[in-house]
């Protein structure tokens, strides 16, 4: 009997992995949220919108048809769209099963989705990542959105989300960003990269032979460029949004020069007529997932983990694999390289194949680019310098900055999980999933030097550990699961 | 100006658009099928429609489902993230204030 491979996720990363298991003879179960496969990097337009040249809106769209259609038409794959996966259940100590999959299946946050349970025989987690945004004043207000909400909303709802846009943050992120507004006939007054140009060039410009495999991101990148040319867009580097104003709505916002540790030079600030702001300040893993099945995280700094991998992208946890943007922040081609190792050797494909050896080594060329990346594009340390007492920090709980001090300052209520129970950020609706890194790394900087104040008898508290990884109701909870006809080609197995 | 929707015709991923028809806080509202609730919301203008515990408005951040500012009510159903749910023909959608008419809220999550 072949083995069992669950991918969890559908992107490049994702996508990749089933590829792969299917050519080592798994059966796959395929699990996203969404109703295509391609994730944020290939986001499709609905079915319903009946489109004729769904390629326009795409990079390598091609490639990404031929797998889509090949992974999804696959005889031994199952593929579950509009999946959440709310839980991973660790098996018993001594068990060398990966953890069991507990899955709602139906239209998000419905209340009548079917729960679903899958024991696999190997996991391979690729859920993607989600733009991070540094708080300023202003942030909250309706208008001001992520880069990454503008580029959905552009890619798979055809929606340009205002008519005069900033652009800013930091990242080549923000290029296809802008392509995307202008494509969907906004005008795009600037893009604005925080980093100035030393940081960026001294990222980029070292030793220029490991970009040499990435060529095609140059050309991508040549193209960006030349699209702002022809719009007149302006791209500048070391100036950034550090306020956004307007009545009930984002109407302007101030920018300003930034030295290169993100502080504001005085005197430089400029307010820009706009009706939305996108911004972006780089990516957060989303790793509740890899959390709760038990996977050690690789801690690059107060605000940012990633999962441990091996060079097999094999975690911590025996069978449970991770792929793309959770285990680093290297884009789509990087996140392939690995989904396709992930998934080969989930599936028991043989570590010394062709395969494995041309897959590390598109998986080693996407960590160096990686690395790159966040030398040019890093989060300067002087950005809470924007910040006022009263701007918000968490927003479902509208804790401010001044309360959050407070709290951090409070010698006998300095830990992590104090100042969460004192000030309620990170308790709402969003469980810390956008101020998440934001209050860590405060945090962090206010307790430098002194110890964390850990709960005995606790583990100390970290933002990504959520028990229930996507909301679910109650009445779904207490339903019991679909029958186990988890099992895809099931026929196979009764008809040996 | 505001939000909206790119017209079929100088689409050039070719869009077939089918007329669906929602209820918005009572008032009708009329959207393309294939729209997120939030999609619907955003090219008929309105770009805040939930307000946070303090009474300030909110709409559509992330757009993918991450942050919860977009939550609407769906035919009865509290909470559903108006960016991940797609809209059907008939749908009854009201907007939703972080507390719960009775008191309370969503901490419960």
């Amino acid at each position: 009997m072949s083995r069992h491979v669950a991918v969890v996720g559908a992107g490049p990363a994702g996508l990749a992995a089933a590829a792969a298991a299917l050519r080592a003879g798994a059966r796959v179960t395929l699990l996203d949220a969404a109703e295509e496969p391609g994730g944020q990097y290939h986001r499709m337009l609905p079915a319903a919108f009946a489109a004729t040249r769904p390629e326009r809106l795409h990079h390598g769209w091609r490639g990404f048809d031929r797998m889509r259609r090949h992974v999804l038409g696959h005889p031994r794959c199952d593929w579950w769209p509009e999946s959440a996966v709310w839980s991973l259940e660790r098996s018993a100590p001594g068990d060398p099963r990966p953890p069991r999959v507990h899955a709602l299946r139906g239209p998000a946050d419905g209340g009548r989705r079917e729960r679903h349970v899958l024991a696999p025989d190997a996991l391979v987690l690729a859920p993607g990542a989600h733009d991070r945004v540094l708080p300023f004043p202003g942030w909250e207000l309706p208008g001001v959105f992520t880069a990454g909400a503008a580029q959905a909303l552009a890619k798979g709802e055809r929606l340009a989300v205002g008519d005069d846009v900033v652009v800013a943050g930091t990242g080549p992120f923000l290029l296809p960003v802008a392509a995307a507004l202008l494509d969907a006939g906004s005008r795009v007054a600037e893009v604005l990269e925080a980093n100035p140009p030393a940081t960026v060039l001294r990222g980029w410009a070292g030793r220029p032979w490991e970009l040499a495999p990435h060529h095609g991101k140059a050309g991508e990148l040549a193209a960006y460029g030349a699209l702002l040319a022809r719009h007149r867009v302006p791209y500048r580097l070391g100036r950034a949004v550090v306020e956004a104003r307007g009545d009930g709505r984002v109407e302007e916002v101030v920018t300003a020069r930034l030295r290169a540790d993100w502080s504001v030079v005085p005197g430089t600030a400029r307010t820009v007529a706009v009706d939305a702001l996108c911004v972006s300040h780089g990516f957060t893993p989303q790793l509740e997932l890899p959390v709760a099945a038990g996977c050690a995280l690789r801690r690059v700094s107060a605000a940012e983990s990633y999962v441990q991998v091996d060079g097999d992208q094999l975690t911590s946890v025996p069978r449970v694999y991770a792929a793309g943007e959770i285990t680093g922040i290297a884009g789509a081609p990087a996140a392939r390289a690995e989904g396709l190792l992930a998934g080969w050797l989930a599936a028991g494909g043989s570590p010394a194949a062709p395969e494995s050896h041309r897959a590390r080594l598109r998986r080693d060329q996407g960590r160096a680019f990686a690395a790159r990346l966040a030398a040019a594009h890093p989060v300067g340390a002087g950005w809470p310098g924007w910040l006022r007492p009263d701007t918000v920090v968490c927003r479902c709980e509208e804790t401010s900055y001044a309360t959050l001090c407070d709290a951090a300052g409070d010698p006998a209520g300095g830990a992590a999980r104090t100042v969460k129970l004192g000030t309620r950020a990170g308790l709402g609706p969003c469980q810390a999933r956008v101020c998440g890194p934001t209050v860590a790394e405060l945090l962090a900087r206010r307790a430098a030097g002194t110890p964390g104040h850990p709960v005995e008898g606790l583990a100390p508290a970290t933002p990504h550990h959520r028990p229930i990884a996507q909301p679910i109701r109650l009445g779904e909870l207490a339903a019991p699961p679909h029958p186990p006809t988890q099992t895809p080609n099931q026929h196979e197995e009764e008809n040996p | 100006m505001s939000p909206r929707l790119i017209p079929a015709e100088r689409d050039p991923a070719g869009r077939r658009d089918s007329v669906l028809r929602l209820t918005v806080d009572g008032e009708p509202l009329e959207g393309v099928a294939g729209q997120t609730v939030a999609g619907v919301l955003l090219a008929a203008g309105r770009r805040a429609w939930r307000e946070a515990p303090s009474g300030a408005p909110r709409g559509v951040f992330c757009g993918i489902g991450v942050c919860f500012d977009c939550l609407v009510t769906v035919n009865g159903e509290r909470d559903v993230r108006a960016c991940r749910r797609r809209a059907l023909d008939g749908d009854v959608v009201t907007t939703q204030a972080r507390a719960l008419p009775g008191g309370g809220g969503e901490g419960a999550r």
